[in-house]
């Protein structure tokens, strides 16, 4: 019997297995996990989980029953630690291998960590996985004053939710404004105006140099300025790194990522790998790039247990990301990166509005606050290469929909 | 424990137990249902869980919030009077018996 075995366990993951199983897979599937949980729905974490709205029970990705029903070996807090590709062995920490036919690099990325003095001290955190969020949870109850280092999605989220939960909260970012990564500069201001109305104080521009300490545990945050913030609670949010380092000592070709084709095919043959730790191309972005979302995991996924399968389904979709903050839903879609004209739809100050992206008269990518009736469409005329008028696209009244 | 009754386009219908508190999507996974996506998994930003809800049930859920009406104009299947996001649906008991109906398509 063919025998295929899956490394890592998130989203790509959990879906791969999904799709090859619907499509008819009788192969052995074993998952290898290092967290203690099943796949999971991760982005909560830091939204209805962290505020105690959503259990861990009710994250996972697919019932435990699931992998019961398909005959899917699971093998939960195992560690790969490397492939042998000559043999097509995994080796496990504590020295078992696991002999594959195909094999799925589902690594994802890990926190990028803070290297500064203090970072090791208690109190300070990351959010990646469930344990992280039980651990901030159990650690923030009856502390009051929360610092997060880094004004990104994650930090942004985490702040939201302390402050939901009553909190005094600080956000540190060291660019000069927020999620700089991901939005454009309009956006990035509305968001510095929601969390500061709903009291959570905004430093941008300003760099952290070193967190303090009272016994072992933080209880101050030294900015480059010299001056201090005392806090209960740190948590950082700068960022992940991809875990490609198992693929790279095998031998696997990677660049920011593990290199595959839009078949999520790897360098070797043998060897696919989908989600945040793949460096892939994207036609109709014309580029390769590496993504840290759900529906590039989802979607990859698909492609890579198509391609498991001996059949070839191109990934090749417009990259969509979401975002919930307070009672703000920002939806986005598109990479607004490059972008020369930025045409905004509705009103900022009514928590309802859109801005849409064009790069000369094409239009790019399409960020929404409360208005998925623009990200919807946007998302259809996006995947089309249909480019509403900066006109059209500025009159509210006017439906998108009419384009499509 | 409510029991509720989910009919795939296809026809094959399902009667399962539901976990008060869940919400009718989270029931279609656990139960392995095809039918309902729930690609954000559940925080009304996808639209891939649209549903079809039994009239005689309807007054007994929360009405739509705005956000998950404007999602809903732009699912894939055509939206109707019945039409919600089995996310933003959590079972009661007043939902004992309820039939969900599945649409053709979710992408």
């Amino acid at each position: 019997m063919q025998r295929i075995v899956v490394i890592g366990a998130g989203h790509a993951s959990g879906q791969l297995l999904d799709s090859l199983r619907r499509a008819g897979s009788e192969a052995h599937i074993t998952l290898v996990g290092e967290e203690s949980w099943l796949p999971y729905q991760r982005p909560p974490l830091s939204k209805k989980f962290l505020s105690g709205e959503l259990t861990a029970e009710r994250l996972a990705f697919r019932p435990e029953s699931f992998y019961e029903k398909h005959q899917i070996h699971t093998r939960l807090s195992c560690r790969a630690v490397s492939i042998d590709r000559d043999t097509q062995t995994v080796s496990l920490a504590g020295g078992e291998t696991l002999a594959y036919d195909l094999l799925a690099l589902t690594t994802g990325t890990r926190v990028r960590e803070l290297a500064i003095p203090g970072a090791e001290l208690a109190g300070v955190h990351y959010l990646r996985g469930i344990d992280d969020a039980l651990g901030l949870q159990a650690d923030w109850q009856g502390r009051d004053n929360v610092c997060v280092i880094g004004g990104g999605f994650i930090g942004l989220e985490v702040a939201a939710s302390a402050r939901t939960l009553g909190k005094n909260v600080t956000v540190v970012e060291m660019m000069d404004r927020l999620m700089a990564r991901a939005v454009s500069p309009g956006m990035s201001e509305y968001f510095l105006g929601l969390h500061t109305r709903n009291g959570a104080h905004v430093m941008c521009s300003t760099g952290v140099s070193e967190l303090l300490g009272t016994d072992g545990r933080v209880s101050g945050v030294r900015l480059s300025d010299g001056r201090e913030i005392p806090t209960d609670v740190v948590v950082v949010g700068i960022g992940v790194v991809p875990n490609q380092e198992l693929a790279q000592e095998a031998g696997l070709a990677c660049d920011n990522g593990i290199l595959v084709d839009e078949f999520a095919r790897t360098s070797d043959p043998k060897i696919v790998s989908a989600g945040d730790c793949t460096n892939h191309p994207n036609s109709l972005l014309g580029r390769r790039l590496r993504l840290e979302s759900v529906h590039n995991a989802l979607e990859q996924a698909k492609s890579a247990a198509a391609s498991l399968m001996g059949e070839k389904l191109a990934y090749a979709q417009v990259p969509w990301f979401w975002s919930d903050q307070y009672n703000s839903k920002l939806q986005m879609v598109g990479l607004s990166e490059g972008f020369d004209r930025a045409v905004q739809r509705g009103n900022p100050d009514e928590d309802k509005f859109s801005l849409f992206y064009y790069r000369g008269d094409v239009l790019i990518a399409i960020d929404s606050v409360n208005r998925p009736g623009d990200h919807m469409p946007g998302k259809k005329l996006l995947a089309a290469g249909i480019s509403p008028t900066p006109e059209q696209a500025a009159d509210p009244e006017f439906p998108l929909k009419s384009l499509l | 424990m409510p029991t509720i009754t989910l009919i795939q386009h296809s026809g094959e219908s399902y009667t399962v137990e539901a976990d008060d508190g869940a919400t009718v999507m989270e029931v279609a996974i656990d139960n392995d249902i095809d039918g309902i996506i729930g690609e954000c998994g559940g925080c009304c930003s996808c639209a891939t869980c649209h549903c079809y809800i039994d009239a005689a049930y309807l007054d007994k859920i929360p009405p739509r919030g705005d956000l998950e009406t404007e999602m809903l104009e732009f699912a894939s299947s055509e939206a109707k009077d019945n039409s919600r996001l089995a996310c933003q649906v959590e079972i009661t008991d007043e939902l004992d018996g309820m039939v969900v109906t599945l649409p053709e398509t979710q992408l």
